[in-house]
């Protein structure tokens, strides 16, 4: 059976934000998912946005959270090289009662301590947005708010907690766990019991199912989807800004921004379901997602989709956020109603996390080995020439492009399949580099993949998997 | 950095590529090179193990392969140099191009002139927006058929196509004859995409349902595809509701459009023209940057080879002409324009220098299908060109020789009207 | 008598045409705009024949695969049947144009030919066309 001092349930962002802070100290951190890949499932499919926290309800958690760890992104972007930009949001007012609303809406702001929230005209406005619809009356600046690469933030959280010591036991689905004396003494997985001191549920959308499994069932999750579309980068009409609809008493409403890699994303619906596997598309959704987003932006090209795709964010009933502590299971620390600010969120999370562990009897001492810093796979099309002529030099693995679209060549994906966290599917590949995510969509470079990555695990074609288990690329040979 | 002087570059080692390396070399371009990115010349022709190729060019009906395999012949004949496994990363303005070498590193090629003929690539799921779930199992055609007749890889046995273009129905018929049950086309328009030999040779041969007018509305499946729906449209291409019908298949094969490659012409800051997708030439195939030429599907989506390698020597031609000096002054232009019936021109421009007995042949596809009708080019107010065609269909592309001379004003407008056909 | 809607493929124009008769004897085509569009039926009716293109396995190549034609067009019904026979083959690189898969096949005259070369590998590592 094996052994460890911290055990997390969740290899989303919130999980590995908790599973690198936890490697800052002399533990034995292990983090178990149910996915072949980190990443989760809200994680990876949602707006792509660090927050300020300015509309959040003031005096919650969540608040308080988000707020605190919005600054904290400039200096974690850096150490974990995740691409970042702070290109700030516009929240713009088209009729009257929508104007009449900003008053409120910057009062919530400052409310909430984020006090460089200004107002805008409608000249000033159309100036740093031109697409924007001219019958704007005026709007909002929010200036922090900034764009990610959600998934590569994962992936980075988790490679640094690896290097630091911390063991991903992906592909692992949590199945129950037994409580002895006001404790979770063994959790037990599809690949086998573990032993934990303490143990944190941070499993999103499977998180009530986890927390029952220790008698915890007060509450339950729902998935809330939200679906989108992807631009391509050359799309005509562009906007600089994330350009965030009012939002009114039933939702926060469907945006548009520029993508960390240059594409346009518009989106999200929030529907809410039952289905907790249900990340389809449908027509009525994505209609409603171009309807919308067209009366804030008329010109919009929504023929210039390279892709459509659904996220489930995991919605509490009751709702908000909350991270419990239970006096009759005493090791077992509960972060329940993590949603579409949780990708912000987790970095003050993570922290907050480590306290309650503490303040649970964890004891922390701190790792003098621990480095912050994690190394991103050198991509060559962010190269100078001198740069990409070196490294053809060195690797020539690098002088192979085969993602045209993305610019992305052999040397990169056999070292997404090598890497600490490994990629060991095709969407894993791709979400590590994009491989396949441009707009011929693996249509050119995807049957090449296939063959480099059953070279480099050794397998047959046969086995490689498009994502998770069962999703078979190749069926046999011609010949 | 690897070095490499050349007159005319050609980017680019399938059909377009080959004949106008092949073009430029007889027109006398002394050093010719083509780059191409796969380890070996002749590009998407290699898939395309069928035959139906060259029966205009060669007037003999030719596999992919053997077609592309009389091209590489003449370039070696003609001692065509050639950099494979070689990817073009920019184009610079003074006409270097910057290319990763799988043998050399990063390359930088210098020439006198250079040739587009990168191709194009297939339209995606995403690009036509099918919703549902997004399981393993959806492929493009080409994907499919690259895997089958290179890797030697199987991507399904029970299988649906949206999209009757040419290479749906060449993937049905080859998924069929190697154990795979096909079990429809589906196609959104009332009429095919592809070639009606086609439709003949793949579809009916083997009993294969071909659904016009209907569309995929769902994919359904969590990991792998598990089936899809199909519903019947109306004229505005809207589902008709109450005609879904389900098909239980593990794989859906895409063959709804090509696009021209146009990353390499577009960030070069070449003038590109909405409808084709590919750059604005002249009658030379001659772009807005006046040392760079294009042809092939890179300048717009042909239907046959066969065109292709001949619009290509155009392209050639004109590429040696300017890397040698003498390529003509141009002394008035004119704009091509698509009338009534036609939905584009290629070229967009003609350059008319002194020569006025010069003709320059102007490619064009029709909006709709077609019955009897006349094509006209009209110049200045006059009839200059025109042609009785019997019919004309949107797949297929027609052409029409201008002379020069009789271009009158600024603009020469190509239009096909219906006529009456005498019994 | 039997009556066959025959789609034409001579030339794009794709004539719709109707053959009567009895199995190798046609007795009328309609439809046709042109002679050779009557030749085709007629062909069509009493034993339609296709170029078979496929591929078969190569052992030490570049590539796994070579691609292969029929030397003259061959009946359709035999289509599957050929592609059975090819399942079996193994050539060994290098394989050069044209090279013969079947002087014969079923005594017909009919040839089988590869369309491609297919050079010997050298390294390990190969990728495809």
């Amino acid at each position: 059976m094996q052994k460890t001092d911290v055990l997390i349930v969740g290899a989303g962002v919130v999980g590995c934000a908790i599973a690198r802070e936890l490697s800052k100290y002399q533990l034995r951190v292990m983090v178990v998912d149910k996915n072949e890949d980190v990443g989760g499932d809200a994680s990876k499919s949602n707006s792509a946005i660090i927050h300020t926290g300015y509309d959040a309800a003031p005096g919650t958690l969540e608040s308080q959270l988000v707020v605190a760890a919005n600054p904290m992104y400039d200096r974690l972007t850096q150490d974990l090289e995740v691409p970042f930009k702070r290109v700030g949001a516009i929240l713009p007012a088209f009729t009257q009662e929508q104007f009449e609303t900003l008053f409120a809406w910057k009062e919530k702001a400052f409310h909430n301590r984020v006090y460089d929230v200004e107002y805008l005209t409608a000249e000033e406005l159309l100036q740093m947005e031109p697409n924007l619809n001219p019958e704007v009356r005026g709007g909002l600046y929010i200036p922090r708010e900034g764009i990610i690469d959600p998934f590569l933030l994962v992936v980075a959280l988790a490679e640094n907690a690896q290097q630091n010591g911390v063991d991903f036991l992906l592909g692992t689905k949590v199945t129950g766990m037994k409580v002895r004396q006001e404790r979770v003494t063994r959790v037990e997985t599809t690949h086998g019991e573990i032993e934990a001191a303490f143990v944190v549920n941070a499993a999103g959308l499977y998180n009530d199912e986890i927390a029952g499994m220790v008698g915890k069932a007060d509450y339950y999750v729902s998935p809330r989807k939200g679906q989108f579309f992807v631009l391509d980068r050359k799309t005509a009409c562009r906007v600089n800004h994330i350009v965030l609809p009012i939002p009114t008493k039933t939702t926060k409403g469907k945006l548009m921004c520029p993508t960390i890699h240059g594409n346009m994303l518009v989106g999200p619906t929030a529907e809410d379901l039952s289905d907790k596997l249900d990340k389809s598309t449908d027509e009525a959704g994505l209609n409603s997602v171009e309807a919308d987003v067209r009366a804030m932006i008329p010109g919009v090209r929504i023929q210039d989709a390279i892709t459509q795709y659904a996220g489930l964010r995991p919605q509490r009933n009751p709702e908000g956020l909350r991270v419990d502590r239970y006096d009759d299971v005493k090791n077992f620390l509960n972060l329940s109603g993590v949603r579409s600010t949780g990708l912000t969120a987790s970095a003050a999370l993570g922290k907050y996390a480590v306290q309650c562990l503490q303040e649970m009897g964890l004891e922390l001492k701190c790792d003098p080995q621990f480095d912050p810093r994690r190394k991103a796979i050198p991509l060559l099309r962010d190269m100078t020439q001198e740069e990409q002529d070196q490294i053809m030099q060195r690797e020539p693995l690098y002088r192979r492009v085969i993602c045209r679209c993305e610019v992305i060549t052999e040397g990169e994906i056999v070292a997404a399949i090598h890497r600490p966290i490994p990629a060991r599917s095709m969407d894993a590949v791709k979400r590590r580099l994009r491989v396949g995510m441009g707009r011929c969509q693996g249509g050119f470079c995807g049957p090449r993949v296939i063959e480099i990555m059953a070279r480099e695990l050794g397998v047959p074609a046969e086995e490689i998997q498009k994502n998770e288990k069962g999703s078979y690329m190749i069926t046999g040979r011609v010949r | 950095m690897f070095h490499v002087q050349c007159d005319v570059a050609v980017v680019g080692g399938g059909p377009a590529g080959l004949s106008a390396a092949v073009a430029a070399k007889k027109q006398g371009a002394q050093r010719v090179c083509i780059i191409e990115r796969d380890k070996s010349l002749g590009g998407i022709l290699q898939q395309c193990i069928h035959a139906g190729f060259g029966m205009t060019y060669f007037r003999q009906e030719l596999t992919g392969p053997e077609y592309a395999a009389r091209f590489i012949t003449l370039a070696r004949e003609q001692e065509v140099s050639v950099l494979t496994d070689t990817m073009v990363l920019r184009l610079e303005e003074d006409k270097r191009l910057i290319c990763a070498s799988g043998e050399h590193g990063l390359t930088e090629v210098c020439a006198g002139s250079i040739v587009l003929s990168m191709g194009c690539r297939e339209r995606t799921r995403g690009s036509i927006r099918i919703p549902g779930t997004r399981p393993a199992g959806i492929y493009t055609a080409g994907a499919a058929q690259r895997l089958m007749n290179c890797q030697n890889k199987t991507v399904g046995r029970r299988v649906v196509i949206l999209g009757s273009g040419d290479i749906g129905m060449i993937m049905a018929r080859r998924m069929t004859l190697e154990g795979a049950q096909v079990c429809a086309v589906v196609e959104i328009m009332p009429y095919l995409a592809g070639l009606t030999r086609n439709r003949v040779q793949c579809l009916d041969d083997f009993d294969i349902p071909l659904l016009l007018a209907h569309t995929v509305t769902k994919i359904v499946g969590r990991e792998r595809v598990e089936g899809v729906w199909v519903q019947r449209v109306d004229e505005k291409r809207a589902p008709v509701e109450g005609t879904e019908h389900f098909f239980e298949c593990d794989t859906l094969l895409l063959s709804v459009g090509l696009i021209p490659e146009n990353e390499l012409t577009a960030a070069a800051g070449i003038e590109m023209a909405p409808i084709t997708n590919g750059p604005v030439v002249n009658q030379h195939m001659q772009t807005s940057n006046p040392g760079v030429f294009a042809c092939g599907n890179v300048l717009h989506v042909n239907d046959l080879v066969d065109h292709v390698s001949a619009e290509s020597e155009i392209a050639g031609r004109a590429a040696a002409r300017y890397a040698l000096g003498t390529f003509g002054k141009t002394l008035r232009e004119a704009a091509c324009e698509a009338g009534k019936g036609v939905r584009y021109v290629c070229p967009q421009r003609l350059c008319i220098g002194e020569d006025l007995e010069e003709t320059a042949m102007l490619y064009f596809r029709v909006g709709a299908p077609m019955g009897a009708g006349e094509i006209k080019v009209e110049s200045g107010g006059h009839v200059v060109a025109s042609r009785r065609i019997s019919r004309a269909n949107p797949g297929e592309m027609e052409k029409m020789a201008v002379r020069l001379g009789d271009v009158a004003g600024d603009t020469v407008t190509v239009s096909v009207e219906p006529r009456e056909e005498k019994q | 008598m039997m009556e066959k809607i025959i789609t034409c493929t001579v030339c794009p124009q794709g004539c719709r045409m109707t053959v009567t008769g009895e199995e190798l004897h046609v007795s009328g085509v309609t439809g046709n705009k042109c002679p050779r569009g009557a030749e085709y039926a007629q062909s069509e009716f009493v034993c339609p024949v296709r170029t078979a293109t496929s591929s078969v396995r190569v052992e030490g190549g570049v590539r796994p695969l070579v691609s292969v034609r029929s030397s003259r067009p061959i009946p359709a019904a035999r289509m599957a049947e050929l592609v059975e026979l090819l399942r079996g083959i193994r050539l060994e690189a290098p394989v050069a144009m044209h090279q013969v898969v079947f002087e014969n096949l079923w005594n017909s005259g009919v040839g089988v030919v590869t369309t491609a070369e297919v050079a010997k590998r050298r390294s390990p590592q190969t990728t495809g066309c």
